[in-house]
């Protein structure tokens, strides 16, 4: 005799989704209220957001950051949102198409910024000219562009979608290296400062499953394929680590990444602002750095000195093949 | 039962009775990193399966730091 269905942990309606690190199921209207839940815990926790905060979300068309833009929605947060286009081939131009549809359904303001056609280079043509690896160049233009669209756009906060699985990857890569510096400034919410909109990342409670699910339940459509550069990356690689360690031990990568903020990030916190507080200007833009020219403006200088790079040239055979 | 499969998309048939678990173990797809969804709803780990069910595996982990 097959067994029963598994019910929600709260109403004993049929589950929908199973927790293993809540131990627990949840119907679709339950789980929409743990994820709700965990995402004010986060921004109470670590005060990140007011509701008088003029919000500006960094939006890529997949799960995490519409499933963010849709949280901060929901729960009575104004919050516009930002696509940027990186030039990645065809999954740059659908993963726009998702932002845009998200944004025009609902009646939300997105603004657009395309790396090509207003600073003159791509992410694949950047990670040629600068022979670093492509998700290096994409995180920092990326980075230096939410932050000028939040200062320019007089928001008071940006905000991203890491989620918990993220933010856990990054802290094991860290700690694999002992980079104390990088660990000192992984932190959920990074104070406003000279050059600096405040930044802060409210899924850090919740799971990229979980974040998938979300979209899911909400009729939320976003890019499930992955980016083509990112394919075989570190961080990948750290992330499969990680849930194999939570098959066999559930609640592990909350545990890994919540009790470092709790017990570790503190003891660490006079380091991040030893980093952060011997800054000039960038010569060219204005922007914070510690040299002549931002890391920005030396990554365009050379893409824009070199011939465009079609996606494809920039794949590791290895990747083409996957 | 035909599954669905992403990155990159492709639809397999698969054979016999399965629960989503099993149907994740056999093809050594790990629960964590995928969801199931079964004509069009999101099903739990241990829901049953049917012959005739139309049933897509997603993945849900991405790259970007």
């Amino acid at each position: 005799m097959a067994a029963p269905p598994s019910k929600c942990r709260v109403c004993k309606e049929p589950a929908i989704i199973d927790l293993p690190r809540h131990n627990a199921n949840f119907c679709a209207e339950h789980f929409l209220e743990l994820c709700r839940r965990q995402v004010v815990k986060a921004i109470e926790k670590f005060d990140m957001l007011s509701k008088d905060d003029r919000i500006l979300v960094a939006v890529s068309g997949g799960k995490d950051s519409l499933a963010v833009w849709d949280l901060l929605i929901d729960l009575g947060y104004r919050a516009d949102g930002l696509y940027i286009g990186l030039g990645i081939g065809e999954y740059s131009d659908i993963s726009g198409e998702y932002a845009k549809a998200f944004a025009a359904e609902r009646g939300l303001h997105l603004i657009t910024v395309d790396l090509r056609s207003e600073y003159g280079y791509d992410i694949p043509t950047a990670a040629k000219a600068t022979k670093r690896v492509p998700c290096s160049a994409c995180g920092t233009s990326k980075r230096h562009l939410f932050d000028k669209a939040a200062l320019d756009g007089g928001y008071s906060v940006l905000v991203t979608g890491h989620n918990l699985d993220d933010e856990a990857a990054v802290l094991f890569g860290n700690t694999l290296r002992w980079d104390v510096e990088y660990l000192a400034r992984q932190l959920p919410v990074l104070p406003a400062r000279h050059g600096f909109p405040k930044k802060v990342k409210p899924l850090v409670r919740l799971t990229e499953r979980e974040m998938a699910a979300w979209c899911v339940v909400r009729g939320i459509d976003y890019l499930v394929d992955e980016c083509p550069m990112a394919v075989g990356n570190k961080h990948l690689a750290y992330k499969e680590a990680l849930n194999r360690i939570e098959a066999g031990s559930p609640g592990s990568k909350a545990s890994f990444y919540l009790n470092f903020l709790d017990n570790m990030a503190p003891l660490l916190s006079g380091l991040s602002a030893a980093a952060t507080d011997d800054l000039g200007e960038c010569s060219e833009c204005g922007a914070p750095t510690t040299s002549d020219l931002c890391a920005f403006c030396r990554t365009a200088q050379k893409a824009r000195a070199h011939d465009p790079v079609p996606v494809e040239l920039v794949l590791s055979k290895g990747r083409r093949r996957r | 039962m035909k599954v669905l499969l992403r990155n990159p998309r492709r639809e397999i048939e698969v054979d016999g009775k399965h629960s989503v678990n099993s149907l994740l173990a056999s093809l050594d797809l790990p629960r964590e990193s995928h969801l199931v969804i079964r004509n069009g709803t999101l099903v739990p780990g241990d829901a049953a399966l049917a012959a005739d069910d139309t049933v897509e595996i997603r993945p849900v982990i991405s790259g970007g730091a």
